[in-house]
């Protein structure tokens, strides 16, 4: 073991070129690294090219056992487990990094290279983006290149050696990565399916509402789901998307309930039909988003008491599903044998503020429909102000909004409204969802994005059944014609993309995610279920007759192959003399004396004659007769027919009589 | 044991099997080297012994000029010794009143340039070029030198202190690098229960004349070699081209002096025809002054690596 100097391995060059690939495959992972592998990294990095270019010692294979050991425990101690992704991929960029300190041979920076794909491919645990995937190319482009380079004997010139010779090699890659990337049997749900890792780093709506918990998710500009319209998107004003819905009030919090078990309620048509597909952005839960009203969907999906859609299992992938929706439609006309009392339900003694004010109400108005009015005007005749940043409420929340903060985002105005009606006896529940979206114009989908996140009210009107009522829009009519961005002031600090003002790098930022759903929708949404599809329209539902197809394909191409190969290199030589030959050798092994391959014709004749002195008039004369047809130029085609006959009749038993065979 | 003697065996060689018998007697237990030193000589090529002092390197050397009747020089290499001292000089003569060139030592036909790595450059590649060229020139005079020409030159294993290295390109003169090494227990103890080796060199009646010398080199040199040697050869060079031992492989320059030592060395088997054997008998020779292995003391693992070649490239 040497660790002295090591001898210039490579050049200055090409040791920067390595180095620098490297820090590119690393340095998404640094996001997620613990930040002191990240230094280890950066230090190692540093070692090993001073190493190379100055002559620095590299660290002797106690210190690097010790060094491993040390790291190790310290992925382990951060990560809890050597399991999973985070501590996996933690532990992949330790090795590389020690592995550098002992790269010493060509072997050793090959296999470096190797852990630098390996580590790509990781990247992909945590990101498939476009511009990700796009990054990790270049990355394997430059990886190839540095493998094409080590592997060659020639001093390599220039910074980038080999770049054209990598391209070309991974653009004959493509169509194996094709038939891979469509055949390749897929997995539902996330490979790397560790619970803790599952949940992380996702928005979206949640399962219940307080005041404050939708103006939270509205500071993100991520999108929610991609909509593209057979044909003219409806106004503003029709872009609800129905979410959960909430009808149990404890006072503070809106919760779904407990589920009925009653038939799904009853939906009347009555026209302003709407087909679409939507591209639904992992969420987490079980949620299935679809303009209000949706009446057919192309994935199973139930639906709830409350007319919200769900999925069996939560959606963990990216899915597209086809929805045909109605504008216009009457919804559950009838409660039927539904208890009407949950959706009057306040807890006693709460909002007595609320109380005192919707029973003056009451003994003004001449009806119902006289109450729903005054209490909307009410929030337009009131100071109310539609803000992001709504102030903290700690005691009686609806009273508090109503009479003294009268500042607050949507789910302040849904909450307290549907307080109000079921205070006044009408029956009234909280939709949440998304309301609004923003068409692209550069590839003509609407984009919904969490900052659209929304909460309204619906009233349970005698024969016209459930009515969408949005107390929101009364007080702030731009947000549902303009989207939040133009609805709250600009000290609200609403998210970027959420204003709708044109600017260069909105436009920018459109086609970008124009691009992003291309990728979405060709390259990422081919999940399990394209990919059944897609086989069984090649008749190849069934897994096992894939796996057979695959197979033969498999076999057929490498017979293909081998046979070019076998073509090119005869086996047979076509040298009659050597043909004999070979035929002799065969002979001798098959009696377990076989040629050693480095082995000389005339010294092998001499082992055989020492090992089987009886055979020796045999041999002899054969070995003679090929040594001089093969070696002295002057062999005449009678020697050569001699040869072959006298191979053909040599027939050398395992055993010579009366001698036990040499080998035992 | 029954002997293969192929028929391709003439007569050409029959001088030589006594020389060999009786340069055996004299240097004991050292017959593949002695073989070696030979056929180098019959390859009409130039000799470098690389080894230990006392060895019998110098030995070897005075055995093959009494053998070969061969007119000897011995030149002994130092820090100090100039061109002029190997080549000759022109010098003045007051009788005649005219300037004479008096020859140096390599005007001989077997030069015995001892410990050659002591000398300085410019001195090792006056004598290194008048290998090459076999004439020398001198003053605007170019003279050839004797035929036949036959340089040994010997060196100690270079970690020593005030050498000079031979350069890379200069070794590739030498048609082989051979090491004595010591002899085994049997030899030596008879070695050194027998007579002076010296007063035995003394006594030795030359065994060939300088035609027959010529006659053989232009002999070994018509040596059939066929085209399945040529391929093992093709092939032994390209393992070490791409073999990951070695630094640099042979170059082609190498494999035509490996062929012309096989010649030389089927010659010297009584054979007009190369054989494999032939080539892996001269290969180590040959191939491991030309060849540097990756990483290491220059000179260290050559040798064995040289066998590893043999030992991974199959015969044809």
């Amino acid at each position: 073991m040497s660790t002295g100097p090591i001898r210039q391995l490579l050049p200055h060059r090409v040791l920067f070129a390595l180095m620098l690939s490297l820090a590119a495959v690393t340095l998404p992972h640094a996001l997620h690294l613990p930040p002191w592998l990240t230094a280890i990294l950066v230090v190692t990095a540093a070692w090993r090219y001073l190493a190379g270019s100055r002559g620095w010692r590299l660290p002797n294979r106690w210190l690097l056992l010790f060094l491993t050991l040390l790291g190790a425990a310290g992925v382990v101690l951060h990560h809890g487990t050597f399991i999973g992704r985070d501590a996996g991929v933690a532990m992949l960029c330790l090795m590389l990094g020690l592995k550098l300190l002992e790269m010493r041979t060509r072997r050793d920076t090959v296999v470096v290279i190797y852990l630098g794909y390996f580590l790509v491919v990781t990247q992909f645990l945590y990101s498939q983006n476009l511009l990700m995937a796009g990054w990790l190319l270049l990355t394997v482009w430059a990886l190839t290149a540095l493998l094409i380079t080590v592997n060659r004997s020639t001093t390599p010139t220039g910074w980038f050696p080999h770049a054209g010779q990598a391209a070309a090699l991974m653009t004959q890659a493509l169509p194996l990565m094709l038939v891979l990337f469509v055949l390749f049997p897929r997995i539902p749900g996330p490979l790397w399916g560790m619970p803790e890792d599952e949940a992380r780093g996702v928005t979206g709506l949640s399962d219940s509402m307080t005041m404050g918990n939708i103006s939270e998710l509205s500071q993100s500009d991520a999108v929610a789901f991609r909509v593209e319209f057979a044909s003219e998107p409806p106004p503003p004003a029709q872009r609800y998307w129905r979410g959960p819905v909430l009808r149990q009030y404890d006072g503070r919090t809106w919760r779904q309930g407990e589920p009925d078990h009653t038939a799904p309620p009853s939906a009347e048509r009555l026209g302003g039909d709407m087909d679409y597909s939507i591209t639904l952005e992992p969420h987490n839960r079980t949620w299935i988003f679809a303009l209000d009203l949706p009446v057919q969907i192309s994935i199973p999906v139930s639906v709830n008491t409350g007319y919200a859609l769900e999925r069996s299992n939560a959606v963990r992938e990216r899915i597209r599903y086809n929805v045909r929706s109605v504008l216009d439609y009457r919804l559950e006309p009838e409660l039927g044998d539904r208890d009407p009392a949950i959706y009057l339900q306040v807890p006693e003694g709460s909002h007595p503020r609320t109380r005192a004010l919707i029973s003056g109400w009451q003994s003004e108005a001449a009806d119902q429909d006289a109450l729903i009015t005054r209490a909307l005007a009410h929030f337009r005749e009131q100071p109310f102000e539609y803000t992001l940043r709504p102030p903290l409420l700690r005691g009686d929340t609806v009273d508090e909004f109503l009479f003294e903060s009268r500042r607050g985002f949507c789910e302040h105005f849904a909450g307290s409204f549907a307080v109000m009606m079921r205070l006044a006896g009408i029956p009234a529940r909280v939709v949440t969802g998304y309301q609004g979206g923003e068409i692209n114009p550069v590839g003509d989908y609407m984009i919904v994005r969490q900052s659209d996140a929304h909460a309204w009210v619906e009233l349970w009107r005698e024969g016209n059944g459930w009515q969408r009522v949005d107390p929101t829009a009364w007080v702030s009519p731009e947000r549902i014609d303009l989207g939040l961005g133009s609805a709250v002031p600009a000290r609200d600090n609403p998210p970027t993309l959420s204003r709708r003002t044109p600017s260069l790098s909105r436009t920018l930022a459109l086609q970008w995610d124009a691009l992003n759903a291309y990728w979405d929708r060709w390259v990422l949404a081919y999940g399990p279920g394209m990919q059944q599809q897609l086989m069984e329209r090649l008749g190849l539902g069934d897994w096992r007759r894939m796996i057979t197809v695959l197979a033969l394909l498999m076999l057929l191409t490498l017979g293909a192959l081998a046979l070019i190969i076998l073509r090119r290199r005869p086996q047979r030589p076509e040298d009659p003399v050597q043909r004999a030959w070979i035929r002799f050798c065969r002979r001798m092994a098959a009696i377990g004396l076989p040629r050693r391959p480095e082995e000389g014709p005339r010294d092998y004749a001499r082992r055989l004659i020492r090992e089987r002195p009886d055979l020796a008039a045999d041999v002899e004369a054969l070995s003679r007769l090929y040594l001089h047809l093969r070696y002295s130029g002057r062999g005449s085609p009678n020697q050569v027919r001699a040869l072959a006959a006298h191979v053909a009749r040599f027939r050398p038993g395992r055993k010579a009589a009366g001698q036990a065979s040499p080998e035992t | 044991m029954p002997l293969i003697k192929p028929r391709l065996a003439g007569t050409a060689s029959a001088p030589l099997q006594p020389l060999i018998r009786q340069a055996e007697d004299i240097i004991l237990g050292k017959q593949h080297a002695i073989r070696e030193a030979i056929a180098c000589l019959l390859a009409r090529g130039h000799l470098l012994i690389e080894d230990l002092p006392g060895v019998g390197k110098t030995t070897l050397a005075q055995l093959l000029a009494r053998l070969f009747g061969l007119q000897f020089q011995r030149v002994q290499f130092t820090s100090d010794l100039l061109p002029a001292d190997i080549i000759g000089a022109t010098i003045y003569d007051r009788d005649t009143g005219g300037f004479h060139f008096h020859p140096g030592p390599v005007f001989a036909q077997l030069v015995l340039a001892d410990e050659v790595n002591r000398a300085t450059p410019k001195t090792q590649s006056a004598l290194l070029e008048a290998m090459e060229e076999r004439q020398v020139t001198v003053e605007g005079e170019t003279r050839a030198l004797p035929e036949p020409f036959f340089v040994v030159a010997t060196q100690n294993p270079g970690s020593q202190i005030g050498t000079f290295p031979l350069p890379e390109s200069q070794l590739d003169r030498f048609l082989m690098r051979i090491q004595l090494g010591y002899p085994d227990r049997a030899a030596e103890h008879e070695l050194l229960r027998g007579v002076d080796r010296r007063e035995l060199l003394q006594k030795l009646r030359p065994a060939m004349d300088h035609e027959t010398l010529l006659d053989l080199q232009r002999q070994a040199a018509g040596v059939h070699v066929a085209d399945a040697v040529v391929e093992y050869v093709q092939a032994l060079m390209e393992y070490t081209r791409s073999s990951e031992h070695f630094h640099t492989g042979l170059s082609p320059r190498a494999g035509l002096a490996l062929l012309r030592a096989a010649r030389a060395w089927a010659l010297l088997e009584g054979r007009d025809a190369v054989l494999p054997e032939d080539v892996q008998a001269v290969f180590v020779s040959v191939a491991c002054h030309r060849l540097h292995a990756e990483g290491g003391v220059p000179g260290q693992h050559e040798p064995r690596l040289a066998r590893l070649v043999l030992d991974n490239v199959p015969v044809p």
